[in-house]
């Protein structure tokens, strides 16, 4: 090496040292942003509070398109009647999009069952929909990366890259995926992600009187509803499958899956 | 060279070639993993942007802000409402969507129903549920030939002010 060479890269050797690391370290926002993100978005659903007028129900289709007439929902609700003879009966005809407006309960196949008002031991409802779980089966089984979790916590479809297979109706163990009629490919609860990303609330939650549905993000412990889901006697549905649903009830009977 | 492996296994290379080159351009670029990694959140990053472009149709309530609102223009149906009763309900429950109202729709729908409200006013013998406070009748006997709007007001339901 020649001296002159050596003068000049020693130059640039010590000038580089001179500048210190975190000037070189540009920072993204973006990336940042990324690091730390600490939204995560979780349901509460109180089922002491429901009534199941089906509001949820009607305003999740129309929010999101879902003909009325068709037999699939993003978000439904369940009625369970016990009576005292031991009997159990669940319904939910169309989901629930137009309540609970008869006292006979639908037991499918056109067959309905007038349950005597004396023999009735416990009744509730029970608002159900994606429960947006951390560890979804539903994507690991599609083939093509059509469904996916995203950062966020919602799990989300891809309409255009679905190939419309059916893979993710079998694998999910809350029924809460459907095929969607006129897309012709997966659909399923979104947790209203386009009304998330504008700070709004999901339609639901937006629609319920009684405050049965709530939303929150669960990193942040300031939340009212973190709160209530740190503090309160919460369960989900399905636990053994793994799946670690994001969504929590309060007052969840056992035989409620 | 004569063996017979080798004309099959390049035929089978070629085919795996041919899907692998075609891979390549049919699947978008931005296809990639989240923070859940690959087996949970393999998907092309502009999806999400579709999803957030979904058109919004309901107004954000908080639902003293929705009456805020309606009452600019609405005074006398706000007015009227108490924060008990009916006051709990949304107007877009009964109302429809109503975000950009009254540009686009410019009228909302009214739905004069009975089965509006017998959403939560069948009576249901379910002692253990919310329902059990919301007063119920039963609709196969209560004035079954008229509308429930025809009698009662439906932003002041109070028995008293019919
Ligand atoms: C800027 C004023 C304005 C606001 C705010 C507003 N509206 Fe209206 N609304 C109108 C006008 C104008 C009409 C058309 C009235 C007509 O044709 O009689 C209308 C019509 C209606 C109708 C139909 C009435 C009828 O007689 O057919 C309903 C229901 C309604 N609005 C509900 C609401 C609700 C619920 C809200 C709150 C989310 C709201 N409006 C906010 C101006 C407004
Ligand atoms: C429980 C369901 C319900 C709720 C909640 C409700 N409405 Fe109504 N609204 C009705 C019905 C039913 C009518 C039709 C009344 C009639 O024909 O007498 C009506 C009529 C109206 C009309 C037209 C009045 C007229 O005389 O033409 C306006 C405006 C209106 N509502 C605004 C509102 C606003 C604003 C809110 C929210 C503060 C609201 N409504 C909440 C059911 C409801
Ligand atoms: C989302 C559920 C819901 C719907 C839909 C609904 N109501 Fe109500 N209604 C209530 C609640 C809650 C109360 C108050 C119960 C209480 O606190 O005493 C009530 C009370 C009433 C009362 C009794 C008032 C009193 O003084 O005791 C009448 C009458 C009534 N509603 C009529 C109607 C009519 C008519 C409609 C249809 C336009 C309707 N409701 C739709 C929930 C509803
Ligand atoms: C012909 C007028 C008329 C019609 C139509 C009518 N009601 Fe009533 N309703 C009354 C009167 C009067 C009362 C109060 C006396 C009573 O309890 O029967 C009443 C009482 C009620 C009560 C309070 C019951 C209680 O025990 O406190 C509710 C709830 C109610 N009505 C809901 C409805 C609903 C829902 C409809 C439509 C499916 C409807 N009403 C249709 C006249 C009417």
């Amino acid at each position: 090496m020649k001296r002159r060479d050596f003068v000049k890269s020693s130059i640039a050797v010590i000038a580089g040292a001179s500048v210190p690391l975190a000037a070189l370290d540009l920072i993204d926002p973006k990336e940042v942003l990324a690091a730390n993100e600490d939204i995560h978005w979780a349901f509460l659903i109180d089922t002491h509070k429901c009534v199941g007028c089906g509001f949820c129900v009607k305003a999740c289709k129309t929010e999101n398109d879902i003909p009325f007439g068709a037999k699939v929902t993003r978000t439904w609700v369940e009625r369970y009647v016990f009576t005292k003879d031991d009997r159990r009966y669940v319904d939910s005809p169309d989901g629930a999009l137009y309540g609970f407006t008869e006292s006979r309960v639908d037991l499918g196949r056109g067959e309905y069952k007038e349950i005597d008002p004396e023999n009735v031991g416990k009744a509730f409802f029970v608002p159900k929909l994606c429960n947006h779980c951390a560890t979804p089966p539903c994507t690991q089984v599609c083939p093509v990366g059509a469904t996916y979790k995203t950062d966020t916590g919602p799990v989300l479809v891809d309409k255009t890259w679905c190939i419309g297979c059916g893979y993710y109706i079998m694998a999910c163990p809350y029924g809460a995926r459907y095929f969607n009629p006129i897309t012709h490919v997966a659909d399923k609860c979104t947790f209203c992600y386009h009304r998330l990303a504008k700070d709004l609330e999901t339609a639901c939650v937006n629609a319920c009187p009684f405050g049965a549905r709530k939303m929150c993000n669960i990193r942040d412990i300031n939340d009212p509803v973190t709160k209530m889901i740190l503090n309160q006697r919460v369960g989900v549905l399905k636990d053994e499958f793994g799946t670690r649903p994001q969504a929590f009830y309060i007052g969840l009977a056992q035989e409620v899956r | 060279m004569k063996s017979h492996v080798w004309r099959p296994l390049i035929v089978v290379i070629c085919i795996v070639v041919g899907i692998l080159v075609f891979r390549l351009f049919y699947v978008p670029d931005d296809f990639g993993s989240g923070k859940a990694g690959f087996m949970y959140s393999y998907h092309r990053f502009s999806a999400e942007d579709d999803a957030r472009s979904q058109l919004i149709k309901y107004r954000d309530t908080g639902k003293q802000k929705m009456h805020e609102y309606c009452a600019e223009c609405h005074g006398d149906e706000v007015e009227i409402r108490t924060e008990d009763l009916h006051g709990i309900i949304a107007c877009e429950n009964c109302h429809g969507p109503a975000l950009n109202h009254p540009d686009e729709p410019e009228e909302l729908t009214i739905d004069r129903g009975r089965g509006l409200c017998l959403r939560c006013h069948t009576d249901l013998p379910y002692a253990t549920s919310e329902r059990h406070r919301i007063p119920g009748i039963d609709p196969k006997e209560h004035n079954v030939d008229d509308e429930c709007v025809e009698c009662h007001d439906p932003h002041n339901p109070r028995l008293e002010d019919m």
